[in-house]
Parts: structure tokens; sequence; C-alpha cells
């Protein structure tokens, strides 16, 4: 496993979970709720992520798949009673699974700028089948009455209309998440998976099969996506079409740069920032967008590595929160390097303009 | 099915391609020189849409509209360059997507404190606001002929500018190779600086040319964004050619969708997008990287 996951970290780590246990046994019902959301988009940024900081590539359709998983609960919802979990939660991540498949199949021919305008586009055509056909209610969405069930042999063990247990198996599913994700990205596959991000030329001469590990990293987190989206309807009790929106998958975009790319849990930090600064914005000010809209383009220019970079700038020598590569983790001595580096391929010699190379390096240094 | 009806609809669809193209053009410009991915094109269409709605009502004049609105678009085009997207060029897409997605929801949010988020139309001048009639039931109004008119005079000048002008020399340059053409001596930050505003300026006059056949409404900008961005797919990066060509395939495709096969009508140009991504990764101008 990860040698540089010092002692320290370990422990911070432990105390936090700890502490998120803790949260529903002490906490008002509506923080408990706000936590439940909070971790479901982490979930859904720290899926992103696995597409973004350890693919390189950048999708705009996660969203899309969230927002199916829950359109997948609504369909599979009674008026009556809530959906079986051990049957409802397979068809809708398999369904996901498949349109991520012919998604993915389609978008990974094309790379960079292409990359990510046909993601866009695909993730806005599963939001314009929603919005525009009947099939889903519309543009009015879906109802849920019922939360699903999950029970075995007529008792049931888990009553998630209870917004502790709830929180709970939320928070479960998460960690169970975050581990297969850190799993995934220290196996072989994961690092096949960055070499190709680093570069594609080198990762394919040496017989990586390149898109083959593109795909099953996209249909993957797309899973991932949509557990989370599963969740959310579940929590809301609601769908509509706005949760498959472009603006979605941006926002978790947003979330994953500022908690970090290299990261794996940074993604989830990014989320419980964004969230609790959108709250805070959405009670302070009637214009509350156009704060955010600022602070994201600031983002941009001050803190291209996230809050990471922030805890780097304050404690020179301090752990964040994060269990990533620490020699991918410097994004300004990186960016250095891109631009020293980037003249010259170091494996053919060619000589070739800026932009060709950073889209092979990929994007580990945003 | 008469030949009346698919002529009518023929130019529905060629017009409507024709304002695709107008505003796809500008982003596939700014792609292609500025190595820019710019999300927030629509944001600027359907600024310019209200900008002309604005100054028409206080105006009265849909000239002077046209010539206000694009004058502070193409002058915010130019600020916004010399402000942020000038630092963006050579910076990774996943910078210039988060740059420009705070950058739409901040013009939305300007949009709603200076103009509120209702609904509205404009009116064509009064000459160009009356029909042909082209059987005893069917007439064609005037000013989607003349908007035709207009969009082709534009491309062609867009067409002019891009191949018989020394500017247009040194955007092809640029597109080529922007080393190259910057290590030739070319002032090519100045060039970057009007293409972009040129693209911003192109996106709003889009959005105010359909301003009196549409509404004008907040979320007009998204959708014309995503079309865009077939268009662009469809045509090849930074090949105007390319995207006129996938302009008027989709403006065609989505006019004949509807009217042959409304139930799917909303899908089929992803499907025909799907279909050129099989056949030509690239697009149909584009070269492969």
């Amino acid at each position: 496993m990860n040698r540089s996951l010092t002692q320290p970290t370990n422990l911070a780590l432990g105390l936090v979970l700890i502490l998120l246990i803790a949260l529903p046994f002490f906490a008002p019902n509506y923080y408990v709720q706000f936590a439940s959301k909070a971790m479901l988009m982490g979930m859904l940024a720290l899926s992103l992520n696995l597409v973004v900081g350890f693919g390189g590539l950048v999708s705009l359709c996660h969203a899309a798949f969230f927002g199916l998983a829950g359109y997948m609960l609504g369909f599979q919802s009674p008026e009556s009673a809530g959906a079986s979990l051990w049957l409802s939660l397979p068809v809708a991540l398999l369904v996901v699974a498949a349109v991520a498949a012919v998604i993915g199949t389609l978008s990974l021919r094309t790379r960079g700028i292409y990359f990510i305008m046909v993601t866009l586009a695909f993730g806005e055509m599963l939001f314009y089948f929603f919005h525009d056909t009947k099939i889903g209610g519309g543009s009015d969405g879906l109802y849920i009455y019922f939360k699903p069930e999950i029970a075995l042999f007529g008792q049931t063990l888990i009553d998630l209309d209870n917004s502790r247990s709830f929180y709970l198996l939320v928070l479960a599913s998460l960690v169970m998440t975050a581990g297969l994700i850190r799993g995934l990205v220290n196996s072989p596959f994961g690092h096949a998976l960055q070499a190709a991000r680093d570069n594609e030329r080198r990762a394919l001469s040496l017989g990586f099969p390149v898109f083959r590990l593109r795909l099953m990293a996209f249909i993957l987190s797309a899973m991932i996506a949509g557990l989370a989206g599963y969740f959310s309807a579940a929590q809301f009790g609601f769908v509509a079409p706005q949760m498959l929106g472009w603006h979605l998958s941006a926002t978790v975009l947003v979330m994953v740069v500022l908690g970090g790319m290299s990261s794996i849990l940074g993604p989830i930090v990014g989320a419980f920032a964004l969230i609790g600064l959108e709250e805070v914005l959405k009670s302070a000010f009637e214009h509350w967008k156009l704060i955010k809209g600022l602070i994201i383009i600031a983002l941009v220019f001050a803190l291209p590595g996230g809050l990471q970079q922030l805890t780097r700038l304050v404690l020179p020598k301090s752990e964040g929160p994060h269990t990533g590569k620490d020699s991918d983790n410097q994004p300004v001595e990186a960016d250095h390097a891109a631009n020293l580096g980037s003249l010259s391929d170091p494996m053919t010699g060619l000589i070739q303009p800026p932009m060709t190379s950073a889209n092979a390096k990929g994007l580990q240094h945003v | 099915m008469d030949a009346i009806t698919i002529a009518v609809q023929l130019l529905n669809g060629v017009q409507y391609g024709l304002v695709l193209f107008l505003v796809a053009s500008g982003l596939t410009l700014v792609f292609g020189i500025l190595g820019v991915i710019n999300l927030a094109h629509g944001a600027f269409y359907m600024l310019g849409a209200y900008l002309a709605w604005w100054i028409a009502s206080y105006t009265g004049s849909f000239a002077l509209a046209l010539l206000g609105a694009l004058s502070i678009s193409f002058v915010l085009g130019l600020l916004l360059e010399e402000v942020f997207v000038k630092r963006m060029i050579g910076r990774d897409h996943l910078a210039q997507v988060l740059l420009s997605f705070g950058l739409i929801l901040v013009i939305d949010e300007a949009r709603q404190i200076l103009f509120g988020k209702d609904v509205h139309s404009v009116t064509p001048p009064e000459w160009l606001n009356g029909s042909i009639q082209l059987t005893a039931i069917l007439s064609y109004p005037v000013y989607r002929l003349a908007l035709c008119l207009v969009c082709i005079l534009l491309a062609a000048l867009i067409f002019y500018v891009i191949q018989r002008t020394r500017l247009g020399m040194i955007i092809r340059a640029g597109a080529e190779n922007r080393n190259m053409t910057r290590a030739l001596g070319i002032p090519f930050d100045t060039v970057n600086r009007f293409v972009f505003a040129g693209g911003i300026a192109l996106a709003a006059l889009g959005g105010m040319l359909v301003a009196p056949i549409s509404t004008v409404f907040p979320g007009m900008g998204d959708g014309m964004l995503i079309l865009s961005f077939v268009v662009v797919v469809l045509g090849g990066i930074g090949s105007v050619t390319g995207a006129a060509l996938g302009a008027l395939m989709i403006g065609l495709t989505d006019t004949f969708g509807k009217v042959f096969f409304p139930q799917v009508s909303s899908i089929l140009i992803y499907v025909l997008m799907a279909g050129v991504l099989l056949w030509r990764p690239n697009g149909l101008m584009g070269k492969a990287p």
C-alpha cells in the first residue's frame, strides 16, 4: 500500500472517521441530512476524479450517470411501497454501466478538447431525453414516494426513512468506494492508467491497452457516480432532469480541483468545502451565484492546486488530507517542469508544440 | 406532405443552420487559434439577445440595438481576453473549463441583476415584419429570409477574411502552428485578442439576430452552447468550412427530425454526432492531432 501515508495522517483520518460516525448521534437532524448530501456529492467527485485525476480525461457527463441512476430508482419504485434495494440498485448500476460503455466507446476515440465537448454533448443528450420525453415525467421530474427497502426474508435490516441510518449507510458506502478507488489506483490497472495519462504514446509502445484501460475506468467511475445518484434520489424522494445537467458536472469538477486531483480523498474534502460554501453564500447573498463564479475564477488563477496547495503554503511540511503520491503533488514545480520539458519528448526526442504535449501529459498539475 | 411544405421546412433548416454557423464559427476559431475551450460561448449568445432587447426597448430601433449590442459584446470580449483568457493560453483544458464555467455563472447572474429573468420578445423593423404568401394558406416571414441573407453575407465575409486577407493568413498560420507563427515575429497576442473578441461578437450577433423569431430567455445560451459543440465536433476544430458543413447538417437534421420523427427528434443530432465520431473521430474537416 501507500508508504507516504505517514502515521499522523492515519491518526487524523481515523479521528475524522470517528467524528463522522458519531455525528448523527449528537448533531441535529438538519445537519445529518446536510452531511448525507455532502457525502453523496463527495462520492460523485471521487468517481469523477478516477477519470479526471488519474485518467487525465476531463469528462463533463458524470452528472448524467448520477441522474440516470436516480431515474432508474424512480422507474423501479412502485407507487405504494419502496423498491427492494437488492434488485433496484444492481439494475440501476447495470443500466448506467451499459450507457457509459456506449458513451465511453464513442468519446474515448477523441482526445483533449474533443473529449470534453463530446462527453458534454452526450451528457446533454441524456438530459434532453428525460426533459423532452414523457418517460420520466418530462421537465417536472418524478417523485419517489417511498425509500428503497433493505430487507432479508421479510425482515427490514436498515430503515432508510430514519435519517441516521441513511447517513450511516451513505458513510459506509463512501468509505467503501474510497477504499475501492484507492485499491484501484495503487493496482497495476491504476498504474497503467496513470502511465497513459502521463504519456499516452509511451504507454502504448509499452504495450498497455490504453483504450480498454480508459474505458474500464470510465465505466467504473460512471457506476460509482450512479451509486451516488441512486442514494441521492432516495434521499430527496425526487428526480428531475436538472440532476443530469452539465452544470452539475462542472460543479463537481470544481469540487475535484478544489480538493486536489492528485489525491484520493481530496475530492471529498472539495465537495464538503464547496457545498458548505454554497450554503453560507446562499444564506448571506441574494446573488450568491455571482460570488460562486468569482470564487471559481479565483481558484483557477490563484490556487490551481486546490486547498492542498493552500495547506502547503501555510505549513510547508504538513501532510494534507491526501493519500496520493507525494512526488506528483507539487503543482508549482510540476508546472515549471512541464514548461521546460514540454518542448521535447524524452522518448522520441521530437520537438513538439506545448499544447500537444500538455494533452499527452494529462492534467496532473492543475 | 406536399412540395411547398418541404420547401418551407428546407428553408427553416437552412436558416437554422446558418445561425448555428455564425455562433459555431466563432467557437471553432477561438479553439483553433487560441487553443482555448470556451464554455461561456453560449452565455454570450444569450447576453447578445438580452442586450438587443434592452437597447431596442429603449430606442425602439432594431438597427441601433444590433449596433449597440454588437459593440458592447466586442468590447467585453477584448476586456475578457486581456484580463482572463490571455492567461489561459497554453494552460490545460481543465483550467479553461473551470474558468469559463465561472464566467457563465457571473454572466448569468449579472444578466439577472441587470435585466431580470423574464422572457422577452423583440420586434423586427417595420419593413421586415411582413410575410410572403406562398400558397393560399402558407406564408413565409420576410424576416427569416432577410436573416438567411445576412447570415450568408456574414459567412462570405468570414471566408473572405480568412482565405484572402493578410489577417486571415495570420489566423490560418496560427491555427496551423502557434509557436512558429510567433517565432516569425507576427504580433500574435493582438491577433488572439481580436479573434477572441470577434468570436464573442459572432455568438452575441447570433443571439441578436434570432431574438425577433424566437424569444429571449435565460436558458437560451445553454442549448446553443451544446449545439455549437456538436457542430464543431462534426466539422473539426479550427475549420470554418467544417463548421459551415456541420451547422447545415445539424440545422437540416433537427428541422426534418421534428417533422418526421417528433418522438426522437431531440436525440437525432447526437446520433448524427455518434456516427461521425465512429467514422472520423477528428471531425469531417479535422486533421489528425
